[in-house]
């Protein structure tokens, strides 16, 4: 699985992008959300507060209990701030 | 129908000119044209910096621009979105509409740039003389956004 970082997600997990094997465990969102903040670190201080989290799979907007799987694209971001 | 996501500059003239003569259908072109302001909520602003989703960000601007389709006749669009490092005073996004009359091409070039504003995974950070911060999504942006339904 990818996962993208933008904005303060990536300057606080200090990373842009990574692949990963799906964890064990990790079947949505959420649980992946609990897994990264429980990795420490930029990570914890990144996804503790899940208030501003936005979340894409696949490129496209999701809310936190959309289902996982191996070799989707994920990517964590800050509501839209454009135009 | 054009979106162009770039670095670069564009020029706004040329671009309204082309749309303008796309069909002898076309009555009416409106335009938004959005530039980096020198001031925020609390500070000067002495540069921006816009990142994006490449990828997502096509996909999203393609679905709202189909989405003004729907809802209006439109002849032509276009949006053109920057992203990188910018100064007060330059071009940050165009939004250009084309239609056989001006209430369409208003209300879908507005349609546009507030879904955008909303939708399309763009985020700012603003220099200032205190240092550099992400902007904060505006409550009165997702207001203009939601006032055109689902």
């Amino acid at each position: 699985m990818k996962i993208l970082y933008f904005a303060h997600f990536r300057e606080k997990a200090n990373i842009a992008e990574e692949d990963i094997d799906l964890p064990a465990g990790v079947e949505d969102v959420n649980s992946l959300l609990d897994w990264l903040e429980a990795r420490g670190g930029g990570y914890t201080d990144a996804f503790a507060d899940r208030n501003h989290i936005r979340v894409a799979v696949n490129q496209e907007h999701v809310e936190f209990d959309a289902a996982l799987k191996d070799g989707d694209e994920v990517a964590f971001f800050p509501p839209m701030t454009g135009g | 129908m054009t979106i162009r996501i770039q670095a670069e500059d564009f020029d706004a003239g040329a671009e309204i000119a082309r749309i303008s003569a796309v069909s002898t259908n076309v009555g009416g072109v409106c335009s938004f044209l959005g530039l980096v302001r020198d001031s925020g909520e609390n500070s000067a602003i002495t540069a921006m910096t816009l990142e994006h989703y490449p990828g997502m960000t096509e996909k999203q601007l393609a679905k709202i621009e189909a989405e003004a389709r729907e809802r209006w006749p439109l002849d032509d669009s276009l949006i053109i979105h920057r992203y990188g490092r910018f100064e007060p005073g330059e071009q940050i996004v165009l939004v250009v509409t084309a239609s056989a009359h001006r209430k369409a091409a208003f209300e879908a070039c507005e349609f546009l740039i507030d879904w955008l504003k909303t939708k399309a995974p763009f985020w700012k950070s603003e220099e200032t003389p205190d240092g550099t911060t992400w902007v904060e999504a505006k409550a009165a942006d997702n207001a203009a956004a939601e006032k055109w339904g689902e």
